[in-house]
Parts: C-alpha cells; sequence; structure tokens
C-alpha cells in the first residue's frame, strides 16, 4: 500500500455547551499522512489550535479500535465517514485525498442534546436498557453453563445482534432519528436465547415506551440505519422487533 | 508485617471455609450501608450489581458517558475457566497451577486457587444473562486455547468477548440502577478519597460536564478503576484509562505492589509513524492457528511470500518445541525483540515479525473439503474453504487488520510488534481484596493480586468478574457487619472539606501555569522513557537514567504545561492533564520498583539477570516477594515486603521447551 500525505480543509462544528448556539469554523490542515486514523488527523489539528492558545476541539473516544461506541462524528454528512461498517476511530486517510474538504459535525438528534462541540449526550440508551434490557438474574443464581444447550443458529443470530456497540449512528443517520435499529438489537438478542424468553413481553413494551419517551422518532422503514451502522446491524431486527410489541400489546389487552 | 488475612487450613478450603464462617449483614441493615464504586468495566459493573442485588445502597461512577464504554469492551480473545467441558484434562487445579507458573511465581497461591475455583460459576452466570458465547452445533459451549496451557478451557464470544461480558454486566447493573438501588453517576472523574479516622469514607468526584467538585459518602470505597498501561503513552489501553484513582489512594497510604510489572502482549500492529496515539492488538487467539517467523537471513528485504519455507525461522517454534507458538506472553514478547535486535525483523521500521495464516488456511480448506467429501479439489478452492473457516474463527481480526494498515491478511502475513497491554502490578490487597486503609477495596486489574510477574491469556477477565461477583459480595460483609448501627459523618465533615479543598486547588494551579507544551506533548515524552528504560529489557543504569529524566520532565511539566479553557465546563485537556500529572509519579515508582529487583521474572527483564540461553533469571532466595511501596510525600517511597509462600506448588525454573 503506498502511502502518502495530503492538505485538507475542515469545516468544524464548534458549540461551547448545550445553552449557545454552534457554528461552523474552516481550518486547513497540512502535511496529514494516509497511515494516520481520522481521529489521529484531528489530534494534529488539536495540538497546533492549542499552540495557537485556542481552544481544541471537543470529541468522545476512547478505545479507537471500534468496540466502545465512544467516537460519534457526522463526516461529510455520514455518521462515522465515508466507510461502511466502519467507527470514526478506525475510518483511516486513505479515505480521503490531497485538497478534499471535509465537514465534521456531531451526532444531531433532539434526544442527544449537544454538550460541546462534536460531543453528545447518549445517556437516553441507558434509560432504555434500564426499561427492560436485561434478564432478571441475580448473581449466584445460574445454572450449569451446558445445561441450556442453544442451536448453534439461534446463537450466532443473537451474537449478531449483539454486536452493536451502542454508539447512535443510526438515530443519527435517520431523518427521524428514530431509535428503532438501537433497541431492536438489544431485543433481539436477548428475545433470540432461551434465557431471555420468560420476559420477552415485557421486555419490548418497556424498551419500546422509554424509547418514545426520550423523545427519539418513529421509524418509517427508510433503512439508513443499516446503511451507517459501524456493525452492520440488520434491519431484520427492526422486524422482529415489531413483531414481538404486537403480541406482546395483544397479549397485554 | 502486613497481614495478608489468608485463612487457614488446606489450599483447596480455605475460600469454603471463609465463605461457611465469614461475617454476615442482615438484610434490613444492607439497606442502611452506602457502597461507592469507582469504576464500572467489568470488576465494577459486576460489583455494583451484585451488591445492589443484595441489597446494599450503591454509587458507581465512571469517566465514559456509559458504563458499557469501559476499557473491558475491548477485550478480544476469551475468559478462563476450569470447566473441563473438554475433556483434555483440565482441572481447578491445573488452572491454579498454569496460572501461578505462568506468573512466574510471584502471586499468592490462596487467591489464585479461589480464582480458579470460582471461574466455572462465572461462565454459568455469564450464561444466564444472555452472553452469547461462541457454540458448537450441538450446541453446547466452545473453547479455544491460550498462550501457556496445553488444554482448551477459554470461552469467547468471536473476537469481541469482552464487549459480550461487560453488556453482561452493564445491563445486570443497570437493572439494579431501575430498581434504585445503584446511582449511577457517567461523566464522573474520582479526584480524591476522603479518610476518616484512618478509614475511608467517601470520595471527592468532579462532574465532567459541568466542571464542579462533589462530595460523596460511603461506609466502603471499592476502587475498580482499571490498569495503568498508559503510563507508556502508546498502548493497547483505551484513551482515557489512567491510574488517578489508585494514585489518589496511595497518595494517602494506600501501598502499591509490584509496579514494575507490565506485561507487553507479542501481537500488536506495529507503531507507523509519530502521530500514532494508541496500539492496537491483534488476540493472542490468533496464536492458535497462525506461525510467527522471521527471514532466516537478517535484511533480507524480499516480500514475505516470496521467501521460501527453508529460509524462515519460526523462531517460537524452534525455541520452544513443547509449547511453540503458544508460550505465554512474556516469553513470546522477549524473543521476537531479540530476532528484531539481531536484525531480522521486517517492515519499513524492522520493529516487526510476520503472523502466518497461510498454513492454517491450507489445513482448514483440506478439512473442510474433506468433511463435505469434495474429492480433489484444486489448491485455489482450498484456499477458499480455508479462508471462510478463518474468517468465521476470527473475521472481525482479519477486518481490523486490513482497515488500520491497508493490507490483506488473508493474502499475506500480518506484521505484528509487542506493545504494553496490561498491568500486573496495582493497589496491594489482602485476601479480602481490601487495602490496607480500612474500608478502601481494590478490584480487577487495578489490584496486583492474582497475576504475579506476568499474567496468562484470558485470565484478566476472568479475575475482574470473580472479583466483582463472587469474593467482595462476601468479603464486604466482613468489614460492613462492624459500620452498622454506627453514626455516618455527613458530606461537611472536615475531612470532606479539606479533600475537596486540596483538588481544587491543585486544579487551579494546573490551569494557572499557562505555559507552552500541551499535556500531550509531556505524556508522549514519558511514554518514551518508560518504553525505552522500563520496558521490555531493563538495566541498572538505564533505570537509574529514567528516574532522572522523569523527576526533570515533572518539573518541567508543572512550570510548563498549557491547559485551554475553563474549570466550571467541559474540559478534557484539564482531565488528560490531572491523570498525566499521576502518570509522572507512577513512572518515577515503576522505575524505583524494576531497580529494587535484582532478578529477571516474568514481565520484569533485567538484562543483568539471564541464563545463557537469554531466558528470565529468578531469583527466588532474595526476590520471593510482593514488594509494597509506601508513599512518604516529599521523601519517596519506603519498601515493605509480603513474603510469598508456597505450600502446594513448589517454584521451578519456567519452562516451555
Ligand atoms: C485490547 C485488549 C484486549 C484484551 N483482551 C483480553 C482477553 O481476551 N481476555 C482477558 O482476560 N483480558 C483481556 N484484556 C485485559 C482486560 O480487558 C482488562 O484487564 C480488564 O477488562 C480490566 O477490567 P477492569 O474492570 O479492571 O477495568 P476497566 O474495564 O479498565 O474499567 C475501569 C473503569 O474505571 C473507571 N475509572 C477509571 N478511573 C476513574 C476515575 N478516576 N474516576 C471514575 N472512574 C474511573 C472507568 O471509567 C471504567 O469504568 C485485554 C485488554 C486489552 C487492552
Ligand atoms: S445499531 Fe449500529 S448504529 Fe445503532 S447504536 Fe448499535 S452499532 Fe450503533
Ligand atoms: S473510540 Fe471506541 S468505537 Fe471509536
Amino acid at each position: 500500500m503506498e502511502h502518502y500525505s495530503m492538505d485538507l480543509t475542515l469545516r468544524v462544528w464548534r458549540q461551547r455547551n448545550c445553552t449557545e448556539n454552534g457554528r461552523f469554523e474552516t481550518y486547513q490542515v497540512s502535511d496529514i499522512s494516509s497511515e494516520m486514523s481520522f481521529l489521529e488527523m484531528i489530534d494534529v489539528l488539536n495540538e497546533r489550535l492549542l499552540q495557537e492558545g485556542k481552544e481544541p476541539i471537543a470529541f468522545d473516544h476512547d478505545c479507537r479500535e471500534g468496540i466502545c461506541g465512544s467516537c460519534s462524528m457526522v463526516i461529510n454528512g455520514r455518521p462515522h465517514g465515508p466507510w461502511k461498517g466502519t467507527t470514526t476511530c478506525q475510518l483511516h486517510m486513505r479515505a480521503f485525498k490531497h485538497g478534499d474538504a471535509i465537514t465534521i459535525e456531531p451526532f444531531r438528534a433532539d434526544a442527544f442534546p449537544v454538550i460541546k462541540d462534536l460531543m453528545v449526550n447518549r445517556s437516553a440508551f441507558d434509560r432504555i436498557i434500564q426499561a427492560g434490557g436485561y434478564v432478571s438474574v441475580n448473581t449466584g443464581n445460574a445454572v450449569d453453563g451446558n445445561a441450556i444447550p442453544i442451536e448453534k443458529d439461534k446463537a450466532d443470530e443473537a451474537f449478531a445482534a449483539a454486536t452493536c456497540i451502542g454508539c447512535g449512528a443510526c438515530v443519527a443517520a435517520c431523518k427521524n432519528s428514530s431509535a428503532m435499529l438501537f433497541v431492536s438489537a438489544k431485543v433481539s438478542h436477548l428475545s433470540l436465547l432461551p434465557q431471555g424468553a420468560p420476559e420477552k413481553a415485557s421486555r419490548v413494551l418497556g424498551m419500546v415506551a422509554q424509547m418514545d419517551k426520550e423523545g427519539f422518532g418513529s421509524c418509517t422503514n427508510t433503512f439508513a440505519c443499516e446503511a451507517e451502522c459501524p456493525k452492520e446491524i440488520s434491519v431484520l431486527n427492526i422486524a422482529r422487533l415489531n413483531r414481538e410489541y404486537l403480541a406482546a400489546s395483544l397479549a397485554g389487552d | 508485617m502486613v497481614d495478608n488475612k489468608i485463612p487457614a487450613g488446606p489450599l483447596d478450603t480455605k475460600w469454603k471455609n471463609y465463605k461457611g464462617t465469614v461475617r454476615l449483614v442482615n438484610p434490613s441493615n444492607k439497606r442502611k450501608l452506602e457502597v461507592i464504586v469507582v469504576g464500572t468495566g467489568l470488576a465494577g459493573a459486576s460489583a455494583a450489581a451484585s451488591l445492589g442485588e443484595l441489597g446494599y445502597r450503591v454509587k458507581a461512577f465512571c469517566f465514559q458517558d456509559s458504563p458499557r464504554r469501559a476499557h473491558s469492551i475491548a477485550a478480544q480473545g476469551g475468559i478462563n475457566a476450569a470447566k473441563n467441558y473438554q475433556n483434555d484434562g483440565d482441572s481447578v487445579y491445573r488452572l491454579f497451577y498454569d496460572t501461578i507458573k505462568g506468573g512466574d511465581y510471584r502471586a499468592r497461591e490462596a487467591n489464585v486457587h479461589r480464582l480458579a475455583e470460582i471461574s466455572t460459576s462465572i461462565i454459568d452466570q455469564c450464561v444466564a444473562q444472555g452472553v452469547p458465547f461462541a457454540r458448537e452445533y450441538g450446541g453446547l459451549l466452545s473453547n479455544r486455547s491460550f498462550g501457556g496451557t496445553q488444554v482448551q478451557r477459554t470461552f469467547y464470544a468471536a473476537g469481541q468477548t469482552g464487549q459480550q461480558l461487560l453488556i453482561g454486566a452493564y445491563q445486570a447493573l443497570e437493572r439494579q440502577v431501575a430498581l434504585g438501588n445503584v446511582q449511577m453517576y457517567s461523566r464522573h472523574e474520582m479526584l480524591d478519597i476522603v479518610k476518616v479516622d484512618g478509614k475511608a469514607r467517601g470520595i471527592i468526584v468532579r462532574d465532567l460536564v459541568s466542571g464542579e467538585l462533589e462530595r460523596h459518602f460511603g461506609h466502603a470505597v471499592l476502587l475498580c478503576s482499571g490498569g495503568y498501561g498508559n503510563v507508556f503513552y502508546l498502548s493497547t489501553n483505551a484513551m482515557g484509562c489512567n491510574v488517578t484513582a489508585s494514585w489518589k489512594a496511595h497518595r494517602h497510604g494506600a501501598y502499591f505492589a509490584n509496579p514494575c510489572f507490565t506485561q507487553i502482549h507479542p501481537t500488536c500492529i506495529p507503531v507507523s509513524g509519530d502521530h500514532q496515539s494508541k496500539l492496537t492488538l491483534m488476540s493472542e487467539s490468533l496464536r492458535n492457528d497462525g506461525r510467527i517467523w522471521v527471514p532466516r537471513n537478517a535484511g533480507d528485504d524480499r516480500k514475505p511470500t516470496d521467501i521460501p519455507e527453508e529460509e524462515r525461522d519460526y523462531f517460537l517454534e524452534r525455541r520452544y518445541p513443547a509449547f511453540g507458538n503458544l508460550v505465554p506472553r512474556d516469553v513470546a514478547s522477549r524473543a521476537a525483540k531479540e530476532r528484531c535486535d539481531a536484525g531480522h525483523g521486517v517492515g519499513s521500521s524492522r520493529q516487526a515479525v510476520y503472523l502466518d495464516y497461510a498454513d492454517a488456511i491450507q489445513r482448514y480448506g483440506r478439512a473442510e473439503a474433506s468433511k463435505r467429501n469434495l474429492g480433489d479439489i484444486p489448491k485455489e478452492a482450498i484456499t477458499g474453504l480455508g479462508r471462510d473457516v478463518i474468517s468465521e474463527k476470527y473475521g472481525n481480526l482479519f477486518d481490523m487488520y486490513e482497515k488500520i494498515t491497508g493490507e490483506n491478511p488473508y493474502e499475506a502475513p500480518m506484521r505484528i510488534y509487542p506493545a504494553v497491554h496490561y498491568t500486573m502490578g496495582g493497589l496491594w490487597v489482602d485476601y479480602e481484596l481490601m487495602t490496607n486503609i480500612k474500608g478502601l477495596y481494590c478490584l480487577g486489574e487495578a489490584n496486583f493480586s492474582d497475576h504475579g510477574a506476568n499474567r496468562l491469556g484470558a485470565s484478566a477477565l476472568m479475575q475482574g468478574l470473580a472479583d466483582g461477583y463472587f469474593v467482595i459480595p462476601y468479603t464486604i460483609g466482613n468489614y460492613l457487619a462492624d459500620e452498622v448501627g454506627k453514626a455516618n459523618e455527613t458530606v461537611n465533615h472536615p475531612a470532606f472539606l479539606e479533600a475537596e479543598q486540596r483538588c481544587q486547588e491543585r486544579i487551579e494551579k494546573l490551569m494557572s501555569i499557562q505555559g507552552r507544551q500541551s499535556v500531550e506533548s509531556f505524556h508522549k515524552r514519558l511514554g518514551k522513557i518508560m518504553w525505552d528504560k522500563c520496558g521490555m529489557a531493563r538495566s541498572e543504569e538505564g533505570l537509574q537514567d529514567a528516574i532522572r529524566q522523569i523527576r526533570a520532565l515533572r518539573e518541567e511539566f508543572w512550570s510548563d504545561v498549557r491547559i485551554p479553557g475553563n474549570i466550571l465546563e467541559m474540559n478534557p485537556e484539564l482531565d488528560k492533564a490531572g491523570r498525566v500529572a499521576d502518570f509522572l509519579e507512577l513512572g518515577e515508582l515503576m522505575c524505583l520498583d524494576a531497580l529494587e529487583r535484582h532478578e529477571s521474572c516474568g514481565g520484569h527483564f533485567r538484562e543483568e539477570y539471564q541464563t545463557p540461553d537469554g531466558e528470565a533469571l529468578r531469583n527466588d532466595a532474595d526476590y520471593m516477594y510482593a514488594a509494597l511501596w509506601e508513599n512518604r510525600g516529599e521523601d519517596g517511597w519506603a519498601l515493605h515486603k509480603e513474603s510469598l509462600v508456597y505450600d502446594v506448588v513448589k517454584p521451578s525454573q519456567r519452562s516451555y521447551k
């Protein structure tokens, strides 16, 4: 793989806090190596801003390997940027070329208020989990791990749903700011497994109710979420959620 | 000297007897007792959830925006348990023995045996929570091997075991939040502990969004704040990992044990340039099937696929025929360094070796072809089948490699090099996980307890969850039983006000320096000193030099660091500055500890102490102890020792040949 270096124009969303209005600022960066990660490119810019006596750009990040779900930028209109199935922290500058202009914004949704610059508050996701996203089993209650055989296909399907990293890109990608892909992934992970079955109905009702309460929009099946999800969570999970929701609502009537 | 509170009796009955006789707190009293949990990774989330279930009133803190994002999420390979589901000779004793030996005889027998006993319940608990572990076609749990063992006891969920285990613990935690038993404080950073009459009674935290300081009371305080590998700047740890919580406890008198015991992981993606902000691990599970080699001729510049078999040196298989590519991490890392130092390294920096999957792809391909009865099929078809198998087992790791390097690891071998990964050292704790400060506990990677001088793969997750789910719920009662009915201090007690004042002053001092250099630049320089002088090979001269350099760097930091913005707002540079300031003190202690240990053991390799064939040379006569460092403020540190007594295992020269 040939390495190259590039100069770029960045338009970055700057916002002091959740009450003040934000605006775009433009920065030029030069000598960016194609081997850098996207966040390392921002590190370079931040170091320069510091030297110039300005405030660096605030953004969430931690693992920088695509698993913690902290990083959350909209890059040229796409949550997590141009690479499919990739988080912002795993995006590398090879994706860009010399002279490119890049617009960087926070994940935008009413339920994700901006904290500062590119950082948003995603605690709504934790509250959705509190509303039922678990199996009610206290420590010490468990039977032997192999006492509950689970067909490999089922286990694999549950695992695929459980790979969701709770980043919120699905919400940012959706014109309605719907959280359905996230919620359906969480619901599917547990309801596909025998351990999660007893609480299936109350879980889906509780989590959907909380989702609505948090101010996420409704799902109109545009599938923008699936296209931008860094873990490529399938929209089939949404169909499963809808089925379960319907069944649970009818049973409750 | 120190009382490690190891129960009397034969090794395999200690924990059982302890549990049977330990004092209990009755349910109605539990509701009156408050427990603070700092950190909600695997150790903290499992502890907070379990204590909440028992009825204690828990307050839990983490600096990320959600407990689900703790560094534990990044663990890839797996978690050990002595289930012996494979019928390959595993047992509690064998897991215990492997861990003691893997740790190069520098861990406590009683703790490690308890860990091995508990390991099986962890798997059961996680399965019950809905953790989607890998399964076989028959529906039962699947296992694989990890380094330093000859059995298959590692449970896994593709290459993201940590995420699945943490989600399990996080969901259990959120359930307790919903039930009102746990109060969760995200984006909060602990800046100090509060001690009243010698006991830990609370903490001072900073709300990272508003910048305000807060005082929180607890009858006991649990530090579950993770490891300090980021003192090296470049490591496989998440960017936010830090030592601050442990360090503040250390400043209050808690002993820091074996700080120099750090683990350098052999298989990471090599450094690509100065811009590098972190290193990415390629899971040890890859050594199950991958073969590690360098060109036999130093400086051979050919493409790896052009180098014929007889001109390759599979140096681990050559040096350690019994364990081959699955020797423990410290051994594998040193062997790779030795080859690179001798000029056999590959890639542009020559600081890398190959991890090759070509053989495994062929082997799995042939097995698949025979399973499907495909008869004689062309080599390309075999390769295709083999790739599919490899992709199912390791696909996400291969993808990660490709995203970072831009190279396809199915086509050509990966390039890897050792990187800082884990810290075996940490706050000293007794058998009950209590530090030498009463009421202050330490769990998970932050404590020093179970891994000696080298941790075996897949046992950090096991230890974190053992501590949180199954140890602390018992041991904490033994202390809290005495706290029932005593008057609580309020957070207006002078000790709280003083502690808050100290934090405030330190923050103001940092902000007032207004120098010229960024926090990051200091961190990078510290990391370089640590890596060069206190990394994979250490020497007396180098360590002394490192101590001088670190002291000078610390002074420079406190006179020339530049922190922008204000105190009362979200200010990531300020958060980072506090952490780096603590690393600048810890680095010195690590070098001091390494200097004082005149032997090589596990991850600690002193160039002066090696066997003729370059293996670590232990000195059991003089160094069979855990080094406990007491902070004396301006006067540096005093060393205390906890002797390690081996009643069951006979320490021997570790051999993987
Ligand atoms: C890339 C990678 C892969 C790994 N793979 C494996 C594996 O396959 N198997 C295995 O067994 N081990 C593995 N490990 C090791 C293992 O993941 C860790 O040792 C373990 O997860 C640590 O868990 P913990 O709960 O102790 O700490 P962490 O998960 O690091 O959690 C620390 C918590 O403390 C909080 N915190 C820290 N400081 C403060 C403060 N001052 N105030 C408030 N909160 C604070 C953080 O917010 C966080 O919640 C791996 C490690 C890495 C780096
Ligand atoms: S479904 Fe995908 S985009 Fe949405 S939170 Fe989960 S990982 Fe992120
Ligand atoms: S920083 Fe963890 S997923 Fe991007």
